[in-house]
């Protein structure tokens, strides 16, 4: 029952009367979610044209070409070190390009200081002015900006209660939990209308529960506003969940882009297979005894059955327990791959040899790229 | 699962271990068990020492100040009057105070100003190799005798001295007369005016001043400047409403030192600047050749009070805030 209650919070997180400093948010967007980018206008918000940016001999960003449309939820996924967190930096102006051109909205942002760039930040720390009580922390940008005290105060309020902390204005940040600093954050970037939100894994401090519920309202945040989010994350299932486009980052080259279920169906290298949603990886031998075709390929782990009549042979070497769903290990051949299984199923003892099959449309070929 | 396999395989029959041998092992067992018996035991000594030898001789000395001197005999009278603080107030003490105060003032601005940008220096960019050049320079000056610093400076601040010998060569020789021409700051030369004191005041306490300063700006993180520029800050903007309030601490924190060092000064003022008399200076020559124990406690007292009212205001003006 309190269980309940707890979900049902959840799903209106941001039901609320600010209205006056975010007209836009009465107006809500048509849900484009997981659709392909002509869901948005055809605006760009971000672009990169083949930009680097180096460190001494380390290339953080190398060769980058990007494009994000207005209005989009785009995520960056990666790896630690992969390079998302520079790009986000770049787009910011924080870190200035070592090659390559940058524009936001059309405009070229070369040596246009941070402080200049319509952009603003929710950063990794939430880096909220701790001299400072929550309504001062949120309407810095307005005082920045020279907004008289009372009028910013009530833009400040309005924006707490689109983060759902009406009422906090008065305590210190220390005062708050991780989940509420998130929050306020938030309302302070956004109460300067952005015209691109940046998010800097603004939920990686949090615990799991709390995660799941900000990624819900962040999502619901972003189709109200209509404000472009990039979005910086090393957790593939945030990426998939809210963002419609993913850019997958690995040593700070761009892998793949594309919808959640391209990446996520259609991996095209074998980094992406692995590193989201940990698809299996079969060898170009055995893809081609299947398909005629020499080649890497994908298989997600939900694809596969085991216990069928017919099929191929494996060997069961281990299982997980994961709750909803079972994991269990299996030697195919010289291949290690992994099943996920509904927990309801009989889980085979280790050392058992299965029949296991797929359909034919879940084997992705990932073409050369190993 | 595997059990990590015991370092030491007696031990493994028994979930308690043995007690480590000796009177040290049951001690070290008796204070875990009582950890209130050592915190007493570690705070008595200080305790004594800071209530009685310290605290307790400041108050006898400050007792003094209620005490009253017999003009004619010179002895001290033991009744309570108010009678030597009345004396503060006339105009040649007044004097003092007033001179000593306001140099103290400069002294603390002018060690904040210069501070800043090395404390700034040290805490943002200064790393590694670097950074322990900046603790030597700091730290440098305080190894090497006070008294042999200031006699260093009288040699720098003469007239015939490098200061002087520099400004001829750059021919700027006319710039320094000017300065020294200007009424009280000015002198005959900058080792007898109260320029030379303030240069020679702020040049001993800096590193009381720079060391709070960084301590206070190292722990602003980075993330926070990035955050004011990102919403709209330009970097002046940022300094005012974010690096400033946060190093305010430290600035405090040092101007307490700069601040209550310059008021209880007696021999920088005496060696360097004008003959006229500081508060420290005033208490030497009372308690000394005066021998007038009263007047020379109710001026001590002057500083404490004048710390006291600097400290009440600091902290209603929010310097302690981010502490």
């Amino acid at each position: 029952m309190k269980q309940a209650i707890l979900i049902t919070s959840h799903h209106h997180p941001f039901k609320t009367s600010a209205t006056r400093h975010f007209p836009c948010i009465s107006e809500v967007r048509p849900y484009a979610g997981g659709l392909q980018t002509t869901g948005f206008s055809m605006t760009t918000a971000v672009s990169f044209s083949k930009v680097s940016r180096h460190f001494g001999t380390v290339r953080a960003v190398d060769d980058v070409d990007l494009s994000i449309a207005e209005g989009e939820f785009f995520a960056m996924l990666g790896p630690s070190g992969s390079g998302k967190t520079t790009c986000l930096r770049l787009i910011a102006g924080f870190e200035q390009p070592t090659a390559g051109h940058i524009e936001i909205f059309g405009t070229k942002v070369e040596n246009v200081p941070p402080y200049r760039r319509n952009v603003n930040t929710v950063f990794q720390d939430y880096a909220l002015f701790p001299h400072m009580n929550i309504i001062d922390n949120v309407a810095y940008g307005l005082m920045i900006q020279g907004m008289g005290k009372t009028e910013r105060h009530a833009a400040a309020n309005e924006a707490l209660e689109l983060v759902a902390l009406p009422g906090y204005g008065d305590r210190r940040p220390g005062q708050l939990s991780g989940g509420q600093r998130q929050r306020v954050a938030l309302a302070r970037a956004l109460v300067n209308k952005p015209k691109v939100l940046l998010l800097d894994e603004p939920l990686g401090a949090l615990d799991l529960k709390l995660r799941e519920q900000m990624q819900e309202e962040l999502k619901t945040l972003q189709r109200k506003l209509g404000i472009t989010f990039v979005f910086v994350t090393h957790d593939q299932g945030e990426a998939l969940s809210m963002a419609d486009r993913v850019a997958v980052f690995n040593d700070g080259k761009i892998q793949q882009i594309g919808s959640p279920q391209d990446i996520y169906q259609r991996p095209q290298s074998r980094f992406v297979a692995d590193f989201v949603g940990s698809s299996n990886v079969l060898e170009p031998a055995f893809v081609k005894q299947l398909t005629g075709t020499e080649s890497y390929a994908s298989l997600r782990p939900e694809a596969i059955r085991i216990g069928q009549p017919d099929g191929h042979s494996a060997t069961v070497i281990g299982s997980s327990y994961l709750g909803g769903t079972t994991r269990v290990g299996l030697a195919l051949g010289d291949m290690r791959i992994n099943a996920l299984i509904p927990a309801d199923q009989a889980v085979p003892e280790n050392g058992t040899t299965v029949q296991i099959n797929w359909q034919a449309d879940e084997l992705h070929l990932m073409g050369g790229k190993p | 699962m595997t059990v990590p396999s015991p370092v030491n395989a007696t031990n493994q029959s028994s979930a308690v271990l043995p007690g480590q041998g000796g009177w040290t092992g049951s001690l070290s067992d008796k204070f875990w068990r009582n950890p209130k018996l050592l915190l007493i035991l570690m705070l008595t000594p200080p305790a004594l020492w800071l209530g009685i030898i310290y605290l307790g001789s400041l108050f006898a000395l400050l007792a003094q100040s209620f005490f009253s001197i017999d003009e004619f005999s010179g002895m001290v009278q033991y009744e309570l009057t108010l009678k030597t603080y009345g004396e503060l107030f006339r105009p040649a003490n007044l004097d003092i105070i007033i001179r000593t105060v306001s140099m103290a003032a400069i002294v603390t601005v002018g060690a904040a100003c210069v501070a800043f940008p090395i404390a700034y220096f040290a805490a943002r960019y200064a790393r590694g190799k670097w950074k322990a050049l900046f603790y030597i320079g700091v730290m440098l000056p305080l190894w090497s005798s006070y008294l042999v610093k200031i006699y260093a400076w009288k040699l720098i601040l003469a007239k015939e001295g490098i200061l002087n010998w520099i400004f001829a060569k750059l021919h700027l020789t006319w710039l320094l007369e000017a300065w020294l021409a200007i009424p009280i700051i000015g002198g005959y030369s900058l080792s007898v005016s109260y320029t030379g004191t303030f240069l020679v005041f702020l040049y001993v306490w800096l590193p009381f001043m720079v060391l709070p300063v960084q301590a206070a700006l190292e722990r602003v993180p980075g993330s926070y400047l990035e955050a004011s520029g990102d919403l709209g800050a330009t970097p002046s903007q940022t300094f005012r409403h974010v690096i400033f309030p946060l190093a305010l601490p430290g600035i405090v924190a040092g101007s307490i030192f700069t601040f209550s060092l310059t008021l209880g000064d007696y021999i920088i003022p005496q060696i360097i600047g004008s003959s006229r008399l500081f508060i420290g200076q005033a208490v030497y020559a009372q308690q000394g050749t005066a021998g007038n124990i009263p007047l020379a406690a109710a001026f001590t007292v002057v500083p404490i009070v004048i710390m006291g009212f600097y400290l009440w205001g600091a902290k209603r003006m929010g310097a302690f805030d981010a502490i």
